[in-house]
């Protein structure tokens, strides 16, 4: 595959495998689907191009939706917010972009790229640059590599844009833009650094999109042969199940342009009379079970419907769902010393060294 | 919750001190089901067809239930259970077309209302759809002014139009419902005629999905009034002064003057009653539930005697809520189906409550699952000989046909891989084979083809409270909560030892001062002992 044409049914299944892939972020990918659905019932194709396909200097747009998935809840996605944040950065740097891809492939945010695409004509890559979901802007593998972490574009639904056109750091960018991004409602569409196909072939974490959908396929074929889905997912990405249970009480808050808090379960089946919590920054950082640490970010922390399983976000947890938390490996590239200080623990303010449940 | 609290009720109860005498009663697309319980006990019960005037069948039922136990007129609570609403929806028929209000743009402009209705139904209900700026940031800045001039604008528009029902969405409106309330102000003042429904009344965070329910309520509101008046005539009719209580999705029961105010409350309440008059009549808390009706046919699963719930999104015909329901499985199957024997084919038409003027084996013209259920000798009803020509291997092909429809409905249900016990309710029952592939046993159970009736007379009552909390800290205010939401319960008839907590939110309400919380909670328990009298 250098270039091919995404199919609609392969965007269903990315929608299912980035939900997993989210660890509880990057937004519900329902509402980027429908968004695709409509675009792709007007006749519009997705093509996705092999990262070995780019060009050393073509430029590639990294794009994703940012803030607190809660409110994209009700301030629902729409393609042309992305589209303008990208189309800014062009006006921005006065050059136009060879294709466009996600800056996570957890969640909705794997469908953002394919919006953008969708509207500028453009190949999506496949690839990200986190392998997962994570909240902040220096958690990317482009910043553990120490690359440029400037311009970035913000666009709101109102007549608002801001460029960024300098941060001392990946951290300073975090801020400044999380700053706007607060100041517009929590949420915006944002078009990060440019990267060249050098720097995506190079710093990226490649096939990704492939892997999604791949891991989707995977739930659909186990729901239709009626086989466990949540089986299906450890199965596909040599993951281990942690926890099934039910969800007891959640505590959310959205501050800070994120969706903080913490949720409880209660143990079922073999679980019964264990207690599992939960702490997230719009993804799952840390997992206790009976108040031992678990596991911690860069692993995988999935929280699976038992029965479907389709993944649980941090927004749409609810009282009472019957869930399995399940613990899928990262990307290399997370796991360095180096990464682990982008990504570990004690990024998210939990003063724990990592240990993998893979280890 | 402790673990404790999730056992079945049915077993975990003293059936003498927690029912009272009670008249359940469920009116289906095809019969209408009424029984008497008296300590846990079905006392008598009898089935009636449904009629298109609704009244006049459930008038029959309770005229018959009275003859058969005249014990009947004194009792404390009649609950009716009814699958017209969610019927109403799946056939397309008897919904009012609505007037779509989206508050919030520019926000969310890309998904309009309706936009993953399917587009049949999209059609029938979807009048005007009218997206005007508005709506409220998460932390209670407006987004931008609410553009009540065109609201204005729309409501007169309405008023000429002859709009009867307008659904009203906007933007984090269960944390600042202001929007909706001006809407509603503005409503009443240019098109007073126009019911109104909000979605802060119905749902929760999550635009798309609250809409979709203030949709489906607003275009069901017509035929509700019309169906609780219907009901509430029968009873007055039948000399029983006991009150209406209508069953909601969830197992408990809802007075019927407040529940006509919200038919999607009561979506799913067929179902929910047969899977849980399938627990309470087969003893059994872990098993498949089939129900076959007139119309269609039901697969759940119980775990715990509860009916197995989606986890988190549930369509309704076709159509995505958030709402919580048995997971089950409907297919167009029953005992009303219409057959056609050559070229094959059955259902999902229905004659529904006609069968006894339609079917064959009642004298009518249409062939039906019921006259091959008589002609293959699985059930007599009515006049064998009238089907009698029907030439025997089309018969049969047409049995194992239904056969292999049930098996495929029940093999999509089942989680996992063993074999395990199948319950069979409903009045087309007949159909079921006594062996099923991938079922362990196939259990019938006494009075199955009332289990519906059964699972309202059992119907539980809720308690909920929906307020904000200031300056508490959050466990505090959610314990507060619990312990209104228990005392309405128990205001409500509830026994408070069976009481337990079924739902749980809380929003932090960031525009407001002092730590302010909206929390949501909601607790069911049994009806309480009758006071001695």
């Amino acid at each position: 595959m250098r270039i091919r044409d995404v199919s609609a049914e392969e965007l269903e299944s990315l929608a299912i495998g980035a939900w997993i892939l989210g660890t509880g972020g990057g937004g519900s990918p329902y509402l980027a689907l429908l968004n695709m659905r409509r675009l792709y019932r007007d006749g519009v194709v997705v093509q996705l191009m092999d990262p070995m396909a780019l060009g050393d200097d073509d430029l590639v747009a990294i794009v994703s939706n940012m803030g607190a998935p809660l409110v994209g809840q009700e301030r629902l996605t729409d393609p042309r917010t992305i589209e303008r944040a990208v189309r800014m950065m062009e006006d921005y740097l006065g050059r136009r972009f060879r294709a466009v891809m996600s800056l996570e492939i957890g969640g909705g945010n794997s469908i953002q790229p394919f919006m953008a695409a969708a509207m500028l004509a453009l190949p999506v890559v496949d690839g990200d640059c986190m392998g997962r979901a994570f909240p902040e802007a220096q958690m990317t593998s482009f910043a553990i590599h120490d690359l440029p972490m400037y311009p970035l574009t913000l666009a709101d639904v109102r007549d608002n844009a801001v460029i960024v056109a300098r941060a001392q750091s990946w951290k300073w960018m975090e801020r400044l833009s999380r700053t706007a991004c607060v100041a517009v409602g929590s949420i915006a569409g944002t078009c990060k650094a440019p990267r060249t196909g050098k720097e995506v072939k190079e710093c990226g974490i490649l096939y990704t999109t492939t892997k999604a959908i791949r891991l989707g396929q995977a739930v659909q074929a186990a729901r239709r042969e009626h086989r466990d889905p949540v089986q299906a997912v450890i199965d596909a990405e040599h993951g281990l199940r942690l926890f099934t249970g039910k969800v007891q009480d959640v505590a959310r808050r959205a501050t800070e342009g994120f969706l903080r808090g913490t949720a409880t379960l209660e143990g079922l089946d073999d679980d019964r009379s264990h207690v599992f919590r939960l702490a997230f920054q719009n993804e799952f950082a840390v997992g206790w079970l009976d108040d031992t640490v678990r596991v911690t970010t860069p692993d995988l922390i999935c929280v699976l419907d038992t029965v479907s399983g389709d993944a649980v976000g941090t927004e749409t947890l609810r009282y009472g769902q019957r869930v399995t938390v399940v613990a899928l490996p990262a990307a290399p590239v997370l796991l360095t010393p180096k990464g682990l200080e982008h990504v570990g623990p004690r990024a998210f303010g939990y003063d724990l060294d990592f240990t993998s449940v893979f280890a | 919750m402790t673990p404790t609290d999730i056992r079945p009720t049915v077993e975990g109860r003293s059936p003498a001190k927690a029912l009272r005498r009670r008249i359940g009663i469920d009116v289906g697309g095809t019969n209408t089901d009424a029984v008497l319980l008296d300590g846990g006990r079905v006392v008598a019960a009898v089935k009636t067809p449904t009629t298109a005037d609704v009244t006049s069948g459930v008038t029959r039922a309770l005229t018959d239930l009275l003859a058969a136990a005249p014990d009947a007129a004194r009792v404390t609570a009649v609950m009716i259970g009814t699958t017209h609403f969610t019927n109403a929806v799946v056939q397309r028929r008897g919904l009012t077309r609505v007037a779509a209000v989206r508050i919030g743009l520019p926000a969310s402009a890309s998904l309009p209302p309706f936009v993953d209705w399917p587009d049949d139904l999209a059609q029938i209900v979807c009048g005007e759809v009218v997206m005007l700026e508005g709506g409220h940031e998460y932390d209670g800045r407006p987004i931008v002014p609410f553009d009540a001039a065109g609201m204005r604008a729309a409501a007169r528009r309405f008023r000429k139009d002859g709009v009867t029902s307008v659904a009203v969405a906007s933007v984090f409106s269960p944390l600042d419902p202001s929007c909706e309330e001006q809407t509603k102000e503005i409503l009443a003042e240019e098109c007073p005629d126009a019911s109104v429904t909000l979605s802060h009344r119905l749902g929760r965070i999550g635009l798309l999905e609250r809409e979709n329910v203030t949709l489906l309520n607003a275009c069901l509101l017509d035929l509700a009034r019309k169906t609780a008046r219907a009901f509430t005539d029968a009873l007055r009719a039948s000399g029983i002064a006991a009150p209406l209580y209508l069953t909601q999705n969830d197992g408990t029961v809802m007075l019927a003057d407040v529940a006509e105010q919200y038919p999607v409350y009561s979506f799913a309440s067929g179902p929910t009653n047969s899977m849980r008059g399938a627990a309470f009549l087969s003893r059994l808390s872990d098993a498949l539930v089939i129900d076959v009706g007139g119309t269609t046919t039901d697969v759940g699963a119980l775990r715990h005697g509860f009916p197995r719930e989606a986890n988190n999104v549930v369509e309704v015909g076709g159509v995505r809520t958030l709402f919580r329901m048995p997971d089950l499985l409907s297919l167009g199957l029953g005992g009303g189906s219409v057959v056609s024997l050559e070229p094959l084919s059955i259902g999902p038409v229905s004659v529904g409550y006609r069968l006894t003027d339609e079917s064959r084996v009642f004298g009518g013209p249409t062939l039906t699952v019921t006259d091959i259920g008589v002609a293959a000798g699985l059930i007599e009803l009515g006049d064998r000989g009238r089907v009698a020509s029907l030439p025997a291997p089309l018969v049969r092909r047409a049995v194992e046909r239904i056969s292999a429809m049930l098996e495929e409905a029940v093999d999509r249900v089942k989680t996992e891989a063993g074999d395990v016990p199948l319950v069979v309710v409903g009045g087309g029952a007949f159909v079921v084979p006594s062996r099923l592939a991938g079922v362990s046993s196939v259990v019938a159970v006494e009075h199955q083809a009332v289990a519906n009736a059964v699972g309202a007379a059992i119907a539980q009552v809720s308690g909920e409270v929906d307020q904000i909390f200031q300056s508490l800290p959050r466990e505090e205010a959610i314990a507060r909560a619990r312990t209104i939401a228990d005392d309405r319960a128990v205001t409500s008839g509830a026994e408070r030892s069976t009481l337990r907590t079924v739902e749980v939110e809380d929003l932090p309400l960031a525009y407001l001062p002092g730590n302010s919380l909206r929390v949501r909670v909601r607790v069911v328990g049994e009806i309480a002992a009758a006071p001695a009298s």
